[in-house]
């Protein structure tokens, strides 16, 4: 490792965890980065002379008199044009084969954007899945997480979203991924067409964990440099953020601190906020949107990771298979978009909103109806029609296979209510109703 | 000579500081990293070290960096033009910040420091005054501004002089007044007040006893807030707090509404600055951001001053309730606010409470939530805080600690209920679970007696004793199925179901429905409750529900039609034919 002039190297630790190691030094400042034997740290505690340096590869072999180079500044990484259709490792490092990169250096966890220098995410974000753009719209600048179990396909889900999505650079940020699905958002980008739209930085299972923590903001100082110097719109994915949680509890178990709910350090719900706060509308016309992953642990959403990531984030995309047609569809009640209500009705025709609550009002008391059933007692005619309802508007609306337009989507929601309902049962306002129930039917 | 110090140990914004002279307790001091100021508050002292929370991030910091105090706790800057901006927790004007991203170490004064004020005396040399005594006015908005003898003077003095009628800048000395022993002190239109002491300049704290109308009805009706009362709103994430606050900030009457975004979303503050400027006040006929300012320290932004925020707000709050307003403080959420203070507990290694926070998590929101009420200032006019804060139960569950806390200070409890938000019956207040302890003061009952409608409580009550029995008896057709109870189970679901649909439930984003002043919630009330006491009759379970859910269409209609309009009037007679096509007459 070739040090340049005025770093300052050390070769006498005093202490080594399983994370962290100590030694005596002067001039260093909080945050600087560091090597140990050869592995990049960080310095996240400084008490007088004595300097705790956390060791993202870990620190097994790393010997007392291990040399120690500080860099004299905090993480950074080369962000440019170059960055374009290549893969990278947590540090920014290539691991696709090819060549460094060459660009201007940017800190990484840079600050936050004036709230008052925000616009208000106005653009619709199509991705031809009803579950997402009929009842769950996604707006540019918004951060949205699939909360799903591990067996469900919310890798293949995402990677379908994005490339759907009509965004200028789509960068990947993949935490604790498996080689396996690394490998398959790699041929999905490279099939696609898009790859020169496609910039990853990917931290696999057979990483060291604590390394992950560098992916989420690596990824989003690269989006903010296409975001803000270059005005692109910049969709970053995220996958899978409770990996990341957890190199999180990591840590912190490791520095002592005290834990708070499900083992997590009591900082997590600011940790994330740093990270999802990203996403944002720059005046320019560039915007971050996050669309990440936390996976569940059976389907428990009070897990704190979960729970704080909802506090955050503006929605949740629950995915779920629907036994009736054998597909998974994203979940209607438990999925949520906030951002939706400034573009339905306003960008989308003017009946979205309401057709859309009251397709998933009737989708509910099909719900009903089925619990009816379930426990053995009679099914009236309005449950009855409730449920024909119910397996059409999951099969022909809810899958994750529908890949139409919003116009489309609102003209199939009306051919149902007319086939199943009379109009009180809809109850839907009287000046759309007019407008609406007989032309589409 | 002002002490000062050098940075000895870091840990995040945990900054520890030997010290050359005295501190204080929550003294404010500044480090220097690399020639820019860093704003700190003292959190603890042990011997000559002093450790500090950073309201900054505190990369770059280094052991040895200069450390200035400064004197004094941390303060607001309170006079005239804090109306309609936008702070951050610390009180800087974030306008005035022209970069997209924010700098470490930018603050901004909070005030116009060159505009000129038309100010007119309202008293004269020989008056007699104490703190918070009026001296004058000037016109801020549409809000009379009153300059005021600064909070902190204690004692009495006498009006030495006072300037004329005229325009004066906030620097300008508006008046000189002197003590019992002859000093003289010049009072300008600034003065400043440290945020964590609660401003005691007003004659007397009362009951509070007059309802504030929200306009929305699940609150109004059923669980009303008062003048001066404070309430709170837990609820898992997903069950519409926020759109429930920013209807209260719209549609509350108040005169002034003062909304601290404590560690929330940035997106939702945007919504704010980007609508309100819009909006019109349907009360003043003005913009809503006329009566409106924000303090806000998003979810991204320093930790630290997160807990500022809420501070900063209530102390701004407390300066215009001096001036003999009605001021309506809203904070979203205050479980960020207790985060802050459970991380900065935690690396100070103090002994943790229940979940990790710090044992006086209790005594600080109860601390809290006492600053707001209804006072009898020095001049015998009312004026009032009205604090409504958010909770965000960590995993939805009312038994933790923050949650815990918030209801033994707050007298109002609007619990949000997730199964209402799934099945999308917003606002997802649990008309079951929530109270308003107010509703139970008899100056209250004889207000709202008197205001509305003279059987209102009643009303009220029974309302209430409708909802509970409709949902016993769902439960029963739930357990023992449709056929397997009588008839009139179901008929007792239904009409909860009705005060369900019709009063609880409000369509938040219906340009008439979004708000409900009281004298159309007491004509829908009243309608509503003479369906509900009315014996329909039914042969069999089935005609029930197609029967009722024709009633709450036709009322529903009515909830998005202007007041008293033909339409209005026309839906009012179809739902009475409705209602007379299975009414029971009594022959009596």
């Amino acid at each position: 490792m070739q040090t340049k002039a005025g770093q300052k190297i050390y070769s006498k630790i005093t202490q080594i965890t399983k994370a962290t190691c100590s030694l005596q030094a002067t001039g260093v400042g909080y945050d600087e980065m560091a090597i140990v034997h050869g592995r990049l740290a960080q310095v996240v505690k400084i008490i007088g002379d004595r300097i705790t340096l956390q060791i993202f590869a870990g620190t097994e072999g790393i010997p007392t008199n291990a040399e120690v180079v500080f860099l004299g500044h905090p993480p950074l990484i080369k962000v440019g044009e170059e960055l374009a259709g290549r893969f990278f490792n947590a540090y920014g490092a290539p691991i696709d084969g090819g060549p460094e990169v060459n660009g201007e250096e940017r800190e990484i966890g840079g600050p936050s954007v004036n709230p008052v220098r925000r616009r208000q995410p106005s653009e619709l974000i199509a991705t031809g899945i009803a579950g997402i753009d009929l009842n769950n719209t996604l707006v540019t600048g918004q951060k949205i997480p699939f909360f799903a179990d591990p067996d469900q396909p919310y890798n293949q889900v995402m990677a379908m979203v994005a490339m759907r999505a009509k965004a200028d650079r789509i960068i990947l940020g993949g935490m604790g991924l498996s080689n396996d699905d690394y490998l398959f958002f790699k041929s999905v980008f490279e099939n696609a067409g898009a790859l020169d739209r496609i910039i990853a930085f990917v931290n696999t299972t057979e990483n060291p964990p604590v390394e992950r923590l560098l992916v989420p903001q690596t990824a989003l100082t690269a989006a903010e440099y296409f975001a803000v110097d270059r005005n692109e719109k910049v969709l970053v994915l995220l996958t899978d953020m409770t990996l990341y949680c957890d190199a999180l509890s990591i840590v912190s178990n490791r520095m002592d601190q005290i834990p708070s709910k499900d083992s997590m350090p009591g900082s997590l719900y600011s940790d994330l906020a740093s990270i999802y706060e990203k996403a944002v509308q720059f005046p320019s016309g560039g915007s971050i949107t996050i669309i990440a992953v936390t996976t569940l642990s059976g389907g428990d959403i009070t897990h704190a990771i979960p729970d704080n990531t909802g506090y955050i984030t503006e929605g949740q995309l629950f995915l779920r298979r629907d036994t009736d047609i054998g597909k998974v569809i994203i979940d209607p009640f438990r999925s949520l978009s906030r951002l939706k209500q400034l573009v339905i009705g306003k960008k989308t025709r003017e009946d979205h909103p309401q057709v859309m609550n009251a397709a998933i009002r009737l989708f509910a008391d099909a719900a009903n109806a089925r619990t009816k059933m379930e426990n053995g007692f009679d099914l009236s005619d309005y449950d009855e029609r409730a449920l024909r309802f119910a397996k059409e508007y999951s099969n022909a609306l809810l899958a994750i296979d529908v890949n139409v337009d919003v116009d489309t989507m609102l003209d199939t929601g009306w051919k149902l209510f007319g086939k199943h309902f009379t109009q009180a049962e809809v109850g839907i306002k009287q000046e759309l109703m007019q407008k609406f129930w007989a032309s589409k039917n | 000579m002002a002490t000062t110090g050098k940075v000895s140990g870091i840990i995040a914004n945990l900054v520890m500081v030997e010290v050359d002279g005295p501190v204080s307790q929550n003294e404010i001091c500044y480090v220097d990293v690399e020639g820019v100021k860093l704003m700190s508050e003292t959190i603890k002292v042990i011997g000559n070290t002093a450790y500090v929370q950073v309201f900054e991030s505190t990369r770059r910091m280094q052991v040895g960096n200069a450390v200035e105090f400064a004197g004094h706790m941390l303060e607001v800057t309170l006079g005239p033009g804090i109306l309609s901006r936008n702070y951050d927790g610390l009180q800087n004007d974030l306008d005035k910040m022209k970069e997209v991203f924010l700098r470490r170490g930018e603050y901004t004064y909070p005030l116009d420091e060159k505009a000129k004020w038309g100010f007119t005396p309202l008293v004269k040399a020989g008056d007699r005054v104490t703190a918070a005594s009026w001296l004058g006015h000037v016109q801020e908005s549409w809000i009379q501004h009153k300059i005021m003898v600064p909070f902190t003077m204690t004692g009495d003095y006498t009006v030495k002089s006072i300037v004329s009628a005229g325009q004066y800048t906030i620097h300008d000395t508006i008046a000189v007044v002197t003590d019992a022993k002859g000093a003289e002190f010049p009072i300008t239109m600034v003065q400043k007040w440290p945020v964590k002491l609660a401003v005691r300049a007003y004659r007397e704290k009362k009951r509070p006893f007059k309802v504030m109308e929200t306009g929305q009805r699940t609150i109004d009706t059923l669980n009303p807030i008062t003048e001066g009362g404070t309430g709170f709103i837990p609820g898992p994430f997903g069950c519409g707090k926020t759109v429930l606050q920013h209807a209260l900030a719209k549609f509350a009457e108040a005169d002034l509404i003062l909304v601290a975004a404590c560690g929330e979303r940035a997106n939702e503050v945007v919504e704010i600055f980007t609508e309100f400027p819009e909006l019109d006040d349907p009360r003043t006929g003005r913009k809503l951001m006329e009566r409106t300012t924000i303090i806000c320290n998003t979810s991204n932004m320093p930790v630290a001053a997160r807990e500022a925020s809420v501070y900063t707000a209530m102390t701004l709050g407390e300066y215009y309730r001096s001036m003999g307003l009605r001021v309506l403080l809203l904070a979203d959420s205050t479980s960020r606010w207790a985060q802050a203070l459970r991380e900065m507990a935690n690396r100070l290694e103090e002994l943790p409470g229940p979940d990790a926070f710090p044992m006086d998590l209790s005594a600080i929101v109860a601390n809290f939530y006492a600053r707001a009420g209804y006072v009898i200032l020095g001049n015998g006019q009312p004026g009032s805080i009205t604090f409504i804060g958010t909770v965000s139960p960590a995993g939805g569950n009312l038994k933790e600690p923050v949650t815990e806390s918030t209801k033994k200070a707050a007298r109002c409890f609007y619990a949000l209920a997730q199964p209402r938000a799934d099945s999308k019956r917003y606002p997802a207040i649990d008309p079951i679970d929530s109270y308003s302890k107010y509703l139970e003061y008899d100056e209250v009952q004889a207000y709202l007696n008197e205001k509305i409608h003279p059987e209102w409580v009643k009303m009220v009550y029974e309302s209430k004793d409708i909802l509970l029995r409709g949902r016993e008896a769902n439960e029963q057709i739930n357990i023992l199925g449709d056929d397997g109870v009588p008839v009139d189970y179901h008929e007792r679901f239904w009409k909860s179901e009705i005060i369900d649909f019709i009063i609880l439930q409000q369509d938040g984003f219906d340009r008439i429905d979004q708000s409900s002043p009281i004298a159309r919630q007491n004509f829908m009330l009243s309608l509503v409750l003479r369906i509900c006491r009315t014996a329909f009759r039914f042969e069999s379970f089935e005609e029930v529900n197609p029967y009722f859910k024709r009633i709450i269409n036709t009322l529903k209609q009515m909830n998005y039609s202007e007041y008293e309009s033909s339409k209005f009037k026309e839906l009012n007679q179809d739902l009475d034919k409705t209602i007379a096509e299975r009414e029971v007459i009594h022959a009596n």
